[in-house]
């Protein structure tokens, strides 16, 4: 009763740093991977091969490394990518993806809803639509589950 | 195909008697209700209560009728059968946080019990102290053990666990038997050896499962995967991505064929290839009722235009026999081997027995090989 109570900065202590048997990630090497090519990228929208400049943002995706602003860059060249496909596009674009590059897809998404601009949230909500009939919620599980993402 | 509601709540674990006529289920509190089946009905019998907090893990031994049950408040009971009561014997686990998952070893000489420390506490009968002891397997496990199966050469065990690995451990104990023979899994098994550790996994694994032989080992994931791996030089792991919601519990109901349920409400067959290394979604295993198909008036297309932006006319209503997730799947009839008939429990309370048989001629392109 005649203790102190007002200071309550205890309460923001991370205890967890402080758990010696904290689960720590392993490290995987991640210092290579630069996410995908922007010239070819580039080249290949300006080029009207939209198909071909999906396959490619797709390639290389930054997943194992820590460096913030090669996810950053990816995420912006993935965005540009499927700003410039024309809606009824974008099913077919689905389709010719394999199981892993609809997930990538999906991760890609929900990063891009992370941080919003002008039209994106729309654009990225119909790709979210097709992607989800393509890939169902198993690929949204795992957008979820996964511990290294885009 | 026979549903039974039991309680409203979820039924957080259950166990068969050998010959099947007797439920042992925790209803979701402290408790565990043993249910007698007497022609439709089931009457609850008995009721085992010593466990101060809710009870996470029931196995009853077939030869020896003894249950095992575990629970939140860190300890194990082994109860046998005197006259008409159930008596509890007490087992030190050795553990500070709550037990998750019980198993009895096939020989039933043996029980392991997975918990919330980081650790499988593997506890034997010592005739001596007429007492039940525990060895710890501590290493390499990081997080939770969530899922354990034994092997059936009553050594090596099976655990999943939430730091996204599944691994099999030797569980030997030279007090109550002898060397085991070379296994596809390694030849040399002391306790607690590591003779396998998945890689790739990115969810908790909540389900695992060895196969009739030992040889094949499978495991679901949270990240909505199903993997099995196949014991030999280097094991070989195959894996499959589904699109449903996570799976939590999965059986071998042949050498090749698995069936596993979870938060989607049925439960799903994966067929395995060994030739092809390959897993593939065999089917959904669950009748749907044919329902009526009413004509929506233009009104009511409106009203659900308005309220969900959609003219749909599909209810939100599960078409399937469980209301909610499916917790635990058990083996009735036929054993691992060529398995008759399967049960599900989940968290609506209820428990289905699956005829596989009936389930083959229902659904045509299901082939269970």
């Amino acid at each position: 009763m005649s203790k102190n109570t007002v200071s309550d900065r205890f309460r923001k202590v991370d205890v967890d740093e402080y758990d010696e048997n904290k689960f720590v990630d392993e490290e995987d090497g991640g210092e290579n991977q630069l996410g995908p090519d922007e010239a070819e990228v580039d080249s290949l929208i300006r080029s009207g091969n939209l198909m071909g400049a999906l396959q490619a943002v797709l390639k290389n995706p930054p997943i194992n490394t820590k460096n913030q602003n090669v996810k950053e860059r990816a995420e912006g060249l993935v965005l540009k990518v499927l700003s410039s496909f024309k809606t009824s596009d974008i099913e077919k674009a689905v389709q010719s993806l394999d199981k892993t590059g609809v997930d990538l897809l999906m991760k890609y998404i929900y990063r891009g809803f992370e941080k919003p601009s002008d039209n994106s949230s729309a654009i990225l909500l119909q790709w979210h639509e097709k992607a989800l009939s393509a890939g169902g919620v198993g690929s949204i599980v795992r957008v979820l589950t996964a511990r290294k993402t885009v | 195909m026979s549903y039974h509601s039991f309680l409203l709540e979820p039924i957080s674990c259950h166990a068969w008697n050998k010959d099947r006529t007797q439920i042992a289920l925790c209803p979701n509190n402290h408790e565990v209700h043993i249910y007698k089946k007497d022609g439709n009905n089931w009457n609850k019998i008995h009721v085992l209560k010593e466990h101060n907090g809710q009870v996470t893990g029931i196995d009853w031994a077939p030869e020896s009728n003894r249950i095992v049950t575990c629970g939140t408040d860190r300890n194990a009971y082994v109860w046998t059968l005197k006259g008409d009561v159930w008596k509890p014997t007490l087992v030190i686990l050795r553990i500070n946080r709550a037990a998750r998952c019980v198993k009895w070893s096939p020989k039933e000489n043996k029980f392991a019990v997975g918990s919330g420390s980081r650790l499988i506490s593997v506890c034997y009968f010592e005739q001596d102290n007429d007492w039940w002891v525990c060895k710890h397997i501590k290493k390499p496990i990081r997080s939770t053990i969530l899922c354990l199966d034994w092997h059936p050469n009553n050594v090596l065990l099976a655990a999943g666990s939430c730091d996204f690995k599944c691994r099999i451990f030797s569980a030997y104990i030279k007090e109550v038997e002898e060397k085991p023979a070379p296994t596809p899994w390694g030849s040399k098994m002391p306790f607690g050896e590591v003779m396998f550790e998945s890689t790739g996994t990115a969810g908790w694994v909540h389900g695992v499962c060895f196969s009739d032989s030992g040889n094949r080992v499978a495991w679901a994931s949270h990240d909505s995967t199903v993997a099995v791996a196949e014991g030999g030089k280097t094991a070989v792991c195959t894996s499959l991505t589904s699109e449903t919601l996570p799976l939590l519990c999965v059986t071998f109901i042949t050498e090749n064929s698995l069936v596993a349920a979870g938060h989607d409400c049925y439960p799903v067959l994966f067929v395995y290839d060994s030739n092809k290394a390959a897993l593939s979604f065999g089917g959904k295993l669950d009748i749907p009722k044919q329902s009526a198909q009413k004509g929506m008036s233009a009104r009511e297309r409106f009203q659900n235009l308005d309220k969900k932006a959609t003219t749909d006319t599909k209810e939100a209503v599960l078409e399937s026999v469980h209301k909610n997730s499916i917790s635990q799947i058990s083996i009735l009839n036929g054993g691992k081997a060529q398995c008759a008939k399967f049960c599900t429990t989940g968290m609506d309370g209820g428990m289905t027995i699956w005829d596989v048989k009936t389930l083959e001629s229902a659904m045509k392109d299901l082939k269970i090989v």
